[in-house]
């Protein structure tokens, strides 16, 4: 917008000019403002050359130009290089990807033709897990971090906590776990500790979103909740949350995309195999029992790499571009379902 | 409206100038003091005397209050006449909104507030023997800007009722009704309950808001500057509404608009750096006050 007004501005001072005979003339169009202002000041002021202004304004709208015409380029080849990626990805495997029975077939071992149902499921499964996990607990971080949490150098020790886990390399959050969910606990290569590990990686993000969703809700409305005579906790839950809704999911559908896609946290956690499932089965004790939290959960991501690596299968190019493909899809969807919601909530919120 | 009266060296040539430019009924009002006080006479309450018999609703003693290293509030005792408007005036920073804001305890938040002396509300000590919260229920406030809830215009005033405990929808619709009759906006609103607050004008948005504070009936009612974001039209119906409500609420008003405080307010006060200077009946202070800086403050020669 300022961008556009600022062209027209140029531009009209420009017709302007074209169009006076002479300097004078254009001068006093195009100054306008200028003299107007020169002429109610005090007597003696220094008057501005109206002529040394319409060179500057056509300076300036020159250098205007010349700036967004490299912006655009620069945005130009971001977008190309991004489109190209998942086209290129997703064109791969596409084959595959839009394929039922590659979608719902369990992966072969030794021969062409398996599939990725079950690391699919548990894609999802560990997601939602994750999410069950992460969500309540970085709430309640950040709601205390916000509102409750006195300024001292304690809560600067956890904010700086935060901000130092939020960058911790997935690898050693993943090694962690090994160490921690897998020996210690016992719990060896299972969906818990691989969802553990997850929540480890994601909760400081999680708690930064929720943070920053919190504090942008303007200081009225909890002066509002507060004058109506509701206690503090009332006013968070009722009036901050809310409000900070539209942000809070955004955030978290976009952190969901990022636990999707991990692989490093979940090698040495979840496992690297994934026993066939049983749909029909509800024995929560049997490793191919879908619900079951302690067996080993291969995921999409942890399939590609395991795949590329050590996989042996003959078609296990065409394997891991549709499985790179069906990443890239679901990562997308989420990406446009949190830009959608967010939008919806928060025209919902601001009635326009 | 203008914030005050200009100083009265430049009355004489003035009156006619604006006449010329503006269509404004009573030009001289806007600059000359005297027929400023004369017309807030015939037009308001501003002749009607405080009523002393009356006990204090709220009542201030010794207070002082720190924001950190910095002393907002200086010594301040005031008492609050029940079922009365009460105006604080004075220029930005001198602590009046700071001074509100410790009647309903809205201080309490900032970390670095510290409040020493007392504040009573029918004599109960506000600070140690009130909870904020049932506190705030009783003085209720009105904010500089309107601040709906994002949520519908009946959701907005039916909001208190509903956290203190009233769920049916009957009595929820009385409430509402009532409070926005009288909040003076009901006539504007009653077909648009379901719209978001969020989406009135400036005027419906701070008369929404006086509603949804007069929901949980409050016996004071704080305006803080509650006109200042308002046009003339909407602040002259916030100011009818204030005069109204005065028989069933005690006011206290923050304003920077001294013709505000004269034709709504029966006892003004004023405030400087954190002092208050002079108390009294609004006639009194503006006519005849005691302190020089009083008199300089409400003939403009400064602030």
């Amino acid at each position: 917008m300022a961008k556009l007004s600022a062209k027209k501005a140029a531009q009209q001072v420009k017709a302007q000019v074209a169009k006076a005979s002479s300097p004078v003339a254009s001068a006093e169009a195009a100054g306008l403002g200028v003299s107007a202002a020169s002429v109610a000041g005090a007597v003696g002021a220094p008057t501005i050359d109206t002529q040394r202004i319409v060179a500057h304004v056509k300076k300036a709208g020159a250098q205007s130009k010349v700036a967004t015409a490299i912006l655009s380029v620069i945005a130009a080849l971001i977008c190309a290089l991004l489109a190209a990626i998942v086209i290129y990805i997703i064109g791969s495997g596409a084959e595959k990807a839009f394929d039922i029975a590659f979608l719902t077939k369990p992966p072969s071992q030794f021969r062409a033709g398996g599939g990725i149902g079950p690391e699919l499921f548990n894609s999802f499964y560990l997601l939602v897990l994750t999410l069950v996990i992460s969500i309540p607990l970085s709430l309640g971080a950040a709601i205390f971090l916000v509102e409750y949490a006195p300024e001292n150098w304690i809560t600067n020790a956890i904010k700086t906590a935060i901000e130092v886990l939020s960058s911790l390399p997935s690898i050693v959050v993943g090694l962690f776990g090994f160490l921690l969910f897998v020996l210690q606990m016992n719990w060896g290569f299972s969906i818990m500790s691989g969802a553990l590990a997850l929540t480890m990686f994601n909760i400081p993000i999680l708690v930064r979103v929720i943070q920053q969703a919190l504090e942008a809700v303007p200081r009225d409305q909890r002066d509002a909740g507060l004058a109506l005579g509701l206690t503090r906790w009332e006013t968070t839950v009722h009036i901050l949350l809310p409000c900070a809704m539209p942000a809070i999911i955004t955030g978290v559908i976009l952190s969901a995309g990022r636990v999707f896609g991990e692989a490093a946290a979940l090698i040495y956690t979840a496992g690297q195999s994934a026993p066939a499932l049983d749909f029909t089965s509800f024995d929560l004790s049997s490793p191919s029992c879908p619900w079951n939290v302690w067996r080993p959960a291969e995921t999409l991501a942890v399939h590609i790499w395991k795949i590329n690596s050590e996989g042996v299968v003959p078609d296990l190019t065409a394997v891991s571009n549709g499985t790179a493909a069906i990443l890239v899809i679901c990562i997308l969807a989420f990406n446009l379902i949190a830009r959608f919601v967010g939008r919806r909530l928060s025209r919902k919120l601001t009635a326009e | 409206m203008p914030v005050k009266s200009v100083p009265s060296q430049t009355t004489t040539e003035a009156p006619a100038k604006i006449a010329q430019s503006a269509r404004i009924d009573e030009p001289v009002r806007l600059i000359d003091r005297t027929a400023m006080l004369a017309e807030a006479d015939a037009i308001s309450h501003y002749a009607a005397p405080v009523d002393r018999t009356r006990p204090a609703k709220m009542s201030v003693s010794g207070l002082n209050l720190h924001y950190g290293d910095f002393h907002a509030l200086k010594d301040v005792s005031l008492d609050i006449p029940e079922h009365q408007v009460t105006a604080l005036i004075g220029p930005s920073g001198c602590g009046k909104s700071t001074f509100l804001r410790t009647l309903n305890r809205m201080n309490d938040l900032i970390p670095s507030c510290r409040v020493e002396g007392s504040v009573t509300l029918d004599g109960v000590d506000a600070y140690h023997d009130l909870d904020a919260a049932l506190l705030r229920c009783r003085v209720g406030m009105v904010f500089q800007h309107p601040n709906p809830f994002p949520m519908s215009v009946y959701d907005n005033v039916a909001y208190g009722p509903r956290a203190h405990g009233i769920r049916k929808r009957a009595e929820l619709d009385e409430i509402v009704e009532r409070s926005l009759r009288d909040a003076a906006v009901w006539d504007e609103l009653k077909d648009r309950l379901d719209a978001n607050g969020c989406g009135l004008s400036g005027g419906q948005a701070q008369r929404l808001c006086i509603a949804r504070a007069l929901a949980i009936s409050p016996e004071v009612l704080l305006m803080d500057e509650a006109t200042s974001a308002l046009d003339p039209i909407s602040t002259a119906k916030v100011e009818d509404l204030v005069v109204s409500l005065k028989e069933r609420y005690t006011i206290v008003m923050v304003t920077h608009n001294m013709l505000q405080a004269t034709r709504t307010a029966q006892y003004t006060a004023f405030f400087l750096m954190g002092e208050m200077v002079e108390a009294g009946s609004t006639k009194q202070i503006f006519e005849d006050p005691h302190d020089e800086r009083t008199g300089d403050y409400v003939s403009g020669r400064f602030g």
